[in-house]
């Protein structure tokens, strides 16, 4: 999942100079998991805002509506009516599903509420790790499913470096050596001769190095006869 | 002044109603609003309380360990602390907001709570916005 946090209030106001007629949009999705764009967070924010709006009688009107996914064109349509006369968006979902509203309507201006941080997952309620770095070409089956790229502070292919300490990174004492890891993961799957393959140079095409990524599924795309069939929007 | 407190429907209340019951006098600005268990609590209302002019917002729970629902109170507790986050970055005084855990029968404590969230809106002044 997307794992992301919200900006600070004070500097969300700064961003909203001159709007007056704002709304503000979460998603049911990720961003709900680690309670940064869920509906509750919504609603706090939403009530923030009007508590700071009557305070410096700044008149902003302010509505709010969860959105059961933001990154999907389908679901972020459910904003149509609802961004009417508004004339600007705070997104309380992931920078995607921003984009995603932006891009549906042009005409107002989005603003992102949340700070999008990486690909996680909740450790324990409240808390969430950085598993993925979306690096295009995994390796997990080489590492015992620990990622060294999104894990390791120098995503080392062959590690662990001299930096690492009774299982412990040297950037901070509080964050697991991937490598360490790696090692007691191979163990315990008595696979430890993996450890002693050289994993080669890594390509990065596929990574962000390789600029945006595009994924097209031929067998997927609708036709256009299809899609008048279907009436959907494109 | 206008003090919301709200109150769980365990011993918040019945504190308060046993402040009534045995006599105590307490400050007649405080308007205790019943909820199920001070775990319901959102961190909205508390903001929406400020909103509507509330000076200072207690809300009452029963003793830690005592929950109805088992740990809705301590819940409570963690929702009073971000909301004195949002509060403090929207300068707002984050002691104008306070978790009372009060047993049923200690009218005199919620008669006490009360007091002392008085005195705190004496000492900063009127709330955020005024009705
Ligand atoms: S190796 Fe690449 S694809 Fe696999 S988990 Fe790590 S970053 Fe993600
Ligand atoms: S100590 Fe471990 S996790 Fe940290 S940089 Fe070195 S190999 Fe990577």
């Amino acid at each position: 999942m997307i794992i992301a946090e919200q900006k600070g209030i004070e500097e969300l106001i700064g961003i909203l100079e001159g709007h007056k007629d704002i709304l503000v949009v979460g998603c049911r999705s990720c961003v709900a998991i680690c309670l940064a764009g869920g509906e509750k967070e919504v609603g706090v924010l939403s009530e923030a805002l009007r508590l700071h709006s009557d305070m410096r009688s700044k008149g902003w009107n302010i509505s709010e509506v969860t959105l059961e996914r933001a990154c999907e064109k389908e679901w972020a349509y459910e904003l149509d009516q609802l961004v009417e006369g508004k004339d600007c968006v705070i997104s309380l979902a992931c920078g995607v599903g921003a984009q995603v509203i932006q891009e549906l309507f042009p005409d107002v201006r989005v603003v992102p509420g949340l700070n999008t941080s990486n690909m996680g997952a909740p450790e324990e309620q409240g808390v969430y790790n950085e598993k993925c770095g979306g690096c295009g070409d995994c390796v997990l089956h080489l590492t015992g499913g620990i990622c060294p790229i999104a894990r390791c502070a120098k995503s080392l292919l062959n590690g662990p470096c001299g930096g690492s300490q009774e299982g412990k990174c040297e950037i901070d004492p509080e964050v697991p050596c991937a490598w360490d890891q790696i090692y007691h993961s191979l163990e315990k799957l008595g696979r430890l001769e993996l450890m002693d393959v050289p994993i080669p140079p890594k390509d990065w095409g596929p990574s962000r190095s390789g600029g945006p990524r595009k994924m097209v599924r031929s067998e997927a795309i609708l036709t256009d006869e299809q899609n008048r069939m279907k009436g959907g929007k494109r | 002044m206008r003090i919301i407190a709200l109150v769980c429907s365990f011993c918040g209340y019945a504190s308060a109603d046993m402040a009534g019951v045995t006599g105590q006098s307490y400050p007649a600005s405080v308007v205790p609003v019943r909820m199920p268990c001070t775990g319901r609590l959102d961190v909205s209302h508390i903001l929406s309380a400020f909103r509507n002019g509330a000076d200072a917002v207690m809300v009452v729970g029963c003793l830690e360990g005592n929950c109805n629902y088992q740990y809705g109170n301590i819940e409570a507790r963690k929702r009073v602390e971000q909301a004195r986050g949002i509060l403090a970055q929207l300068g707002i005084d984050g002691e104008r907001v306070e978790m009372f855990n009060i047993a049923s029968n200690q009218g005199w404590r919620f008669a006490e709570a009360v007091k002392e969230m008085e005195g705190r809106v004496l000492r900063l002044g009127p709330g955020p916005v005024r009705r």
